[in-house]
């Protein structure tokens, strides 16, 4: 198939995969006990009947769920319309954008440390394999993925404010608040060490892995022998030949990751009570404030396909090789 | 029956001989029967109960009570004996992952043959079933799950809530694995034959492919087990566990809400996450190990969550 049918496949996966989500995510907020009249109008109010009915038929509710309940709701989504938080008497989406770029610093920090050191290493322990460096490494990514997000998170936490004097939780110290940038950025270093060291730590481990394997399967074939066979050093052979090849697969692992990074996200930003997205979704779950939920289950789904379906689209152009599966 | 069960000896015998040799495998397997005989030995290796309160002379609950002074792993925030919590735990966490791995080595297993044995249009169905559920994140979806279904008000115990949402999200990667080793099996001759002379499809699956896959089955399993008792001990961190029967991750929830970490009270949030890494990293060692010795022909992912396993053929299209 040529890479136009491919990449429309993906991309027809992805609508599918959006749209099941939403689905679910409709679905959900239907299947709840209670008066939907009440999750629109908040908690702990009353209201007259007469009122209640003028409500339901502003917000559509008297009408059938399916198909006109979903369109309506569905649409409000598009528009960017997520309904109003319970807790917070916000609308959602103002909430979600105003953690979202928290959240992105946290995650795209991690992500780059890790994979800078993970391909490293994962070289020199591909390179130089069965040695002790080797080794260690494999070792210490098994330890790494039987290791909880949280609990290494705690543990730092711990280690961290206690020895280091780090500070030991939220995004900036809250005298900081509002103040010029010189000097909330040393500010939010500080406490974007040791949640970022966490992150850093765990995924480590993975893209050292795949690394260390792709290089082995690199540097078993035909053409590396030629380029030796040529008269060029290891390093030379390594890299114009290895390592562009031997990161193919890092790329996939980059998209495949995506998802689990916004679940360590989430657990990494409840330990150190991490002002984002991560953090506002286990509020919510512990509030049981459902509009807020919602939109950030959808919020978090849908960035992540879009996420996926760019690496996709990214991949096809850097492996010539690639064919439907 | 009597050549299955004699055929199934020999098998055995032979996986043995291999596996012992292994010593990452045998350590797994040390870890993991440890933390299985811990766990059902729990009400006899503490005099303790898990929720009674260890008071000192004054008649005073020992709160927070560091291990030298009430040994071995002294008290948590009410003053209750940690030790006698973790070893309880460990009953809790084992079962709710080993239940969460059965459903989703079971429904794996079933979607796996049918995909694979029947081909075509199922198979292409449940491919596409697999794809999106990779690729929506697993950790939100569990909770709005796990919330929504908790707040149903259906009387059901959380733990059975938490095994059920697990065990309907972990299943791709065996339904995957077991779909490529039917399609193989599927292949060679004896399957032909049987067709030709009028086997029906639940003969031929029963008496042909099953025996072939199960080892492989159980190599799975094991690995899903060890990503259920990490992904259980997330969920219960995050409160969706049942706080009357706490597992190690409810231990570590009460320990980050309770204040032992301000306090100090490293024996509260140290040794529920140790027993984590210890009965995780087993299962992963024994379940690698396993995969290893019973299919060579397939090169293994094994750091993946999902613990993908990639067919190693020619014309497979690049990882």
């Amino acid at each position: 198939m040529t890479r136009r049918g491919y990449l429309a496949r993906k991309i027809g996966l992805a609508v599918i995969t959006i749209l099941v989500v939403v689905v679910i995510n409709f679905l959900l907020f239907r299947v709840l006990p209670g008066d939907p009249v009440r999750s629109v109008i908040g908690r702990n109010v009353r209201i007259s009947i007469q009122t209640q009915h003028a409500l339901r038929e502003q917000f559509g509710l008297d009408k059938p769920v399916f198909p006109d309940q979903f369109l309506d709701t569905v649409g409000q989504w598009m528009r960017g319309n997520l309904g109003i938080s319970w807790s917070l008497r916000r609308p959602v989406g103002d909430v979600l954008v105003a953690k979202l770029w928290n959240t992105l610093l946290l995650i795209g920090l991690g992500q780059i440390l890790s994979i800078v050191l993970g391909v490293a290493l994962g070289l020199v322990a591909g390179w130089k394999r069965k040695t002790a460096v080797d080794m260690a490494a494999l070792t210490f990514s098994l330890i790494a993925w039987a290791t909880p997000t949280f609990w290494l998170g705690i543990i730092f936490l711990a280690a961290g404010s206690t020895w280091l004097g780090l500070p030991t939780g939220g995004i900036v110290t809250p005298a900081n608040v509002g103040k010029p940038l010189y000097t909330v950025i040393p500010d939010l270093a500080r406490h974007l060490v040791l949640p970022t060291l966490t992150l850093t730590i765990l995924y480590l481990g993975e893209y050292m892995l795949i690394m260390r394997s792709s290089i082995l399967e690199v540097l078993g074939e035909d053409y590396i022998l030629t380029a030796k066979a040529k008269g060029m050093s290891h390093w030379q052979v390594l890299r114009r030949h290895a390592l562009k090849n031997a990161m193919l697969p890092i790329v996939t692992l980059i998209a495949l990751n995506l998802g689990f990074t916004v679940s360590g996200a989430i657990y990494i930003e409840t330990v150190f009570s991490y002002d984002g997205l991560g953090r506002m979704f286990q509020t919510a779950l512990v509030k049981q404030d459902y509009p807020l939920l919602q939109g950030a289950f959808l919020l978090l789904a849908v960035s992540v396909i879009i996420a996926n379906l760019l690496a996709d689209v990214l991949y096809t152009y850097l492996d010539p090789r690639v064919r439907a599966t | 029956m009597q050549e299955f069960w004699s055929q199934l000896g020999r098998k055995l015998a032979a996986l043995w001989r291999t596996f012992s040799h292994n010593r990452m495998g045998m350590f797994g397997a040390l870890l993991v029967t440890t933390a299985v005989l811990v766990a059902v030995g729990a009400p006899y290796l503490s005099p303790y109960a898990p929720s009674e309160v260890i008071r000192d002379a004054n008649g005073r609950g020992m709160t927070f009570a560091s291990p030298s002074v009430h040994p071995p792993l002294g008290t948590d925030d009410a003053g209750r004996d940690v030790f006698t919590q973790l070893v309880h735990g460990a009953r809790i966490s084992l079962m709710v992952g080993f239940l969460a791995g059965s459903i989703a080595m079971f429904i794996g297993s079933l979607l796996g043959i049918l995909a694979g044995y029947f081909g075509g249009a199922v198979d292409t169905l449940l491919m596409r079933i697999t794809d999106i559920l990779l690729v929506i994140p697993d950790l939100p979806l569990m909770i709005i799950l796990v919330a929504t279904l908790r707040n149903l008000e259906l009387h059901i115990s959380p733990l059975v809530v938490l095994v059920l949402v697990i065990g309907l999200l972990y299943w791709t990667s065996t339904a995957r694995l077991i779909r490529s080793q039917v399609l193989t099996i599927k292949e060679r001759q004896f399957v032909a034959r049987a067709r030709a002379i009028g086997a029906g499809h639940a003969h031929i699956i029963r008496k042909h492919i099953l025996p072939q896959i199960m080892p492989l089955i159980v190599a799975n399993t094991v690995l899903i087990l060890s990503t259920a008792i990490l992904v259980e001990s997330g969920l219960a961190f995050l409160g969706l566990g049942d706080p009357t029967k706490p597992s190690w991750g409810t231990m570590l929830n009460f320990a980050f809400s309770r204040n032992a970490i301000t306090n100090g009270a490293w024996w509260f949030y140290m040794p529920p996450g140790l027993a984590i890494v210890w009965v995780s990293l087993g299962c992963v060692l024994v379940g690698n190990v396993l995969e290893e010795t019973l299919n060579p022909g397939l090169a293994i992912h094994h750091l993946e969550d999902e613990s993908r396993m990639v067919a190693r053929r020619p014309e497979a299209a690049p990882p």
